[in-house]
């Protein structure tokens, strides 16, 4: 059992990255922190992902020395997949913190608990 | 290949220029144009639809020049065509009958952006209805969450804040483990687009070989997918992002942001992993279950709800609750009553809002429900509009709701076993309760008004009032309709197997 975790290091600590991310943008009640989550949770997924396309002991499919064989490259599609989850990443990222600046603005706290509390004593 | 092949990607492209366009545009030229688009994508789905229903048979296109492993791929089927016609004629009609509550509601110097919103948020539709690329649909997701969630804040006050915020942490819970479940699948098949994914699953399943992984798989795309369209125990963002929204973005995002999702899920389940091997599971039965605890509690909460927009609100989630026992049935009747549903679902809650908006017009923007009372008089559209399609979520005869429920019931009894009980007997209750909440809604609209109240002069918008009639006779027309409309759902699930 030991010996499937550490020959797949980067998969094992990709997912122990996943559930810390998940759980703190799940529980956590600052909404920094939240934020702070979502994006240790991101990086899992980019670790997990990049760890698929690796392939020990070959190279970035850049093409210098002519070589076409599919053989001495490394699968460059999850690659690819990281670089479109990261945009996605950064601009929700840069969402939620809009939302929150806006939200400090009108109840001077970041606590999501309390931000909820005040709002319901708010009338409209 | 035909020119009318082309009508999904014209759609997603068009829908996503307008997208960018409408952000430089004038006001009022933006707010015309995204009329125009959606009549203009609604106009070209049914074409499409037209097509296919003649032609029976499903394409795929190519998008860019690389063949079918590596390259990006379109799908098109009668099903797919049917719900973008659908969910192109709601976004119009509650564009129209939202129009003037947007431009109280909005920041008059960024309205042109809601605008911005509308068109993402129908390119995204769009491209989740016809992708067939696991990953494409989650970058579309994506720009949908990012769409729907300023949507929610055109009307700033805290209540939408916060709901927006609270819409947001849900939405990348869920899109986390969305790219979880595409990642893992990627990685033990090898592929992204769906009909290779499926291939490849089969072909493990029948080895025996990655049997956990593939359980984990379906646990996690279910979770993230039930997140996303408020399943029964994730429902918490939903009230007030709903009821506290401007009524255009609340009406579109309850009847088709959520949908879109549902539709995914049903797509994954039929094309990526299979049905067979998603019935063997036995995770179909969670599904099950959450579709049938959430027709009650969503039910229940409705009765609770103290005011009008946040009951429809809550009965939102007592409507995804009977399209997940739909499909937890696991049959393909069962689909074909889930998607029914889908269909009646998203016409009658569009509505619904619309109508709702226009009754508190008539009311003074009174939040109380007996301020109501007689709104059904004093704005008549609205009330007949609201009567049609409570009446048509109640499941009275004639209208969509019946038919909906007639085949859910039918699906159950074709399975037989615990199922078909439970299935029943819920359905059963789950429609006293909704009679409960919604006639006592009806009723108290044409009730003589309160002693002493008298309500405030208002103004009754024409395009409202326009798109409330249209709206009464679509969910008229979906009851009606409701043979063809089946045939042609049972039609388009035969081509996605």
């Amino acid at each position: 059992m030991l010996t499937l975790f550490t020959e797949h290091l980067e998969e094992t600590v990709a997912m122990l990255l996943f559930g810390i991310g998940f759980t703190t943008l799940l529980l956590e009640r600052n909404l920094i922190k939240k934020v702070i989550g979502l994006n240790i949770m991101d990086t899992a997924i980019y670790l997990f992902l990049t760890a698929t396309g690796y392939i020990e002991g070959r190279i970035a499919p850049i093409m210098v020395d002519g070589i076409t064989s599919s053989s001495y490259y490394i699968n460059p599609i999850p690659s690819g997949l990281v670089l479109t989850g990261i945009v996605v990443g950064v601009s929700f990222t840069a969402l939620s913190l809009a939302l929150i600046v806006r939200l400090y603005r009108r109840y001077h706290t970041l606590d999501l608990d309390q931000i909820t509390l005040l709002m319901k004593g708010e009338h409209q | 290949m035909l020119f009318v092949q082309n009508v999904p990607f014209f759609c997603i492209m068009l829908c996503m220029i307008s997208g960018i366009a409408s952000a430089m545009m004038p006001h009022r030229l933006s707010k015309w144009w995204t009329v125009g688009l959606c009549a203009l994508v609604a106009a070209l789905n049914a074409w499409l639809l037209s097509y296919l229903l003649v032609s029976g048979e499903s394409y795929t296109y190519m998008m860019g020049h690389f063949p079918a492993p590596w390259g990006n791929e379109l799908r098109a089927g009668i099903l797919e065509a049917l719900l973008a016609v659908c969910f192109s004629v709601i976004m119009l009609m509650s564009v129209l009958g939202g129009m003037k509550k947007m431009e109280q509601d909005a920041d008059p110097a960024k309205f042109n952006l809601i605008f911005v919103m509308l068109d993402l948020v129908l390119a995204c539709m769009m491209a989740m209805l016809y992708t067939n690329d696991l990953f494409t649909a989650y970058v579309f997701i994506e720009i949908l969450t990012i769409a729907a969630c300023s949507l929610i804040i055109t009307r700033q006050i805290g209540r939408t804040l916060v709901a927006a915020m609270r819409y947001v942490i849900m939405s990348l819970l869920g899109s986390g483990l969305l790219l979880m479940a595409i990642s893992i699948t990627y990685n033990i098949t090898g592929h992204l687009l769906m009909e290779n994914i499926q291939t490849s699953l089969s072909a493990l399943h029948q080895t025996g070989q990655y049997g956990l992984p593939l359980t984990v798989i379906i646990g996690l795309f279910f979770v993230a997918l039930g997140i996303k369209s408020a399943l029964f125990p994730f429902h918490t963002w939903l009230p007030d992002s709903y009821g506290y929204a401007t009524p255009t973005g609340a009406a579109v995002l309850s009847s088709i942001v959520s949908k879109a999702y549902v539709f995914l899920l049903i797509k994954i389940l039929y094309r990526v992993i299979g049905l067979q091997i998603v019935v063997e599971n036995q995770a179909l039965n969670l599904l099950f279950l959450f579709g049938i605890v959430g027709m009650i509690m969503g039910s229940l909460s409705a009765i609770k709800a103290p005011e009008l927009r946040r009951m429809i609100a809550f009965s939102s989630v007592a409507q995804i609750g009977y399209i997940y026992a739909g499909m937890g049935l696991g049959t393909n009747a069962g689909f074909v009553a889930a998607i029914y549903h889908m269909i009646m679902h998203s016409f009658a809650k569009s509505s619904l809002f619309i109508s709702a908006s226009g009754l508190y017009d008539a009311s003074g923007n009174s939040k109380r429900f007996s301020d109501l009372r007689g709104a059904g008089f004093r704005y008549p559209a609205a009330g007949v509009s609201f009567c049609v399609s409570a009446m048509s979520l109640v499941g009275i005869p004639v209208f969509g709701g019946f038919v909906s429920k007639l085949y859910l019931s039918e699906a159950a009894m074709q399975r037989g076993g615990v199922h078909m009980w439970t299935m029943l007997i819920v359905l059963a209750l789950s429609t006293l309760l909704n009679v409960f909440y919604f006639m006592k809604t009806i009723i108290t609209l044409y009730r003589p008004a309160r002693e002493g109240f008298i309500p405030p002069p208002f103004e009754k918008s024409k395009l409202s009032t326009c798109s409330m009639w249209v709206f009464a006779i679509l969910n008229l027309l979906v009851g009606l309709l409701a043979q063809p409309i089946v045939t042609a759902i049972a039609r388009g699930l035969n081509m996605f197997a």
